[in-house]
């Protein structure tokens, strides 16, 4: 995050392991739009962009978000400045 | 307490030494190490390569340590992950945990890898002789976590 983001309407978006391969990229930087409120929101606006965000985010789809670094659910809220972040259930140890 | 990941190797004695080095109350260190295998799903796995969150990984590594501190009489904890390229035979993760007993030693160490399993964002990436391929995450880990609640 720019220390500015948060002024500025943005959203820092990074993608981790298979969605980041899916999606060709690491992230992105979202100008926040005005009906995103949650993550569910956030999800909602992204499969809307069409595929791959469509089938990859699709529900029922193994996915984890997390805000800020620390794991969400559909009802975190998503502010200006924050950093969301997508990928698979963990696989680690 | 501490959280360390790394490309390189660890030297798993010489990390349980320096945990309890000059601490006279520890009457127990318990230790895990978890290795890269040659085999998963049926198939040889060649090489792996592990993917991290950086700074997330940290932070999380260091919430589960403190809830494992919470749980348990323990006096120190140390987390080591490797990223990177991995081959069977490979270490991957150590986890050691010193108290005054074994007890909460193996309970807190066994409660740190189940945490760190299902909590910490963590991603492997095999290949196999089919190509590559993201390990899944199995129920049995979320079981094996759920029953610390």
């Amino acid at each position: 995050m720019k220390p500015d983001d948060s002024r500025l309407g943005i959203l820092q978006v990074r993608y981790f392991a298979r969605l980041r391969e899916a999606f060709g990229s690491d992230g992105e930087r979202l100008a926040l739009p005005d009906e995103v409120r949650d993550v569910a929101g956030l999800v909602a606006w992204l499969r809307r962009r069409g595929e791959p965000w469509e089938r990859e985010l699709a529900p029922g789809r193994p996915v984890r978000v997390a805000v800020n670094q620390d794991m969400a659910e559909p009802s975190t809220p998503v502010r200006s400045g924050d950093e969301v972040a997508f990928f698979p259930p963990v696989t680690g140890g | 307490m501490a959280v360390r990941i790394q490309t390189q190797d660890f030297d798993a004695g010489a990390e349980m030494a320096a945990l309890r080095k000059g601490d006279a109350r520890v009457g127990a260190v318990a230790s895990f190490i978890g290795v890269v295998r040659d085999l998963n799903e049926g198939d040889r796995v060649r090489e792996m390569t592990l993917e991290h969150y950086p700074g997330m990984t940290e932070r999380a590594l260091e919430k589960i340590v403190a809830e494992a501190r919470s749980r348990w009489d323990i006096y120190d904890a140390l987390v080591v992950h490797r990223v990177g390229r991995l081959q069977p035979t490979d270490q991957i993760v150590l986890v050691v945990v010193t108290s005054a007993h074994r007890s909460e030693a193996f309970q807190a160490c066994e409660f740190l890898m189940d945490y760190l399993k299902t909590r910490a964002p963590f991603w492997k990436k095999e290949q196999t002789g089919q190509g590559g391929r993201w390990v899944e995450a199995r129920a049995a880990d979320d079981a094996a976590a759920e029953r610390w609640n």
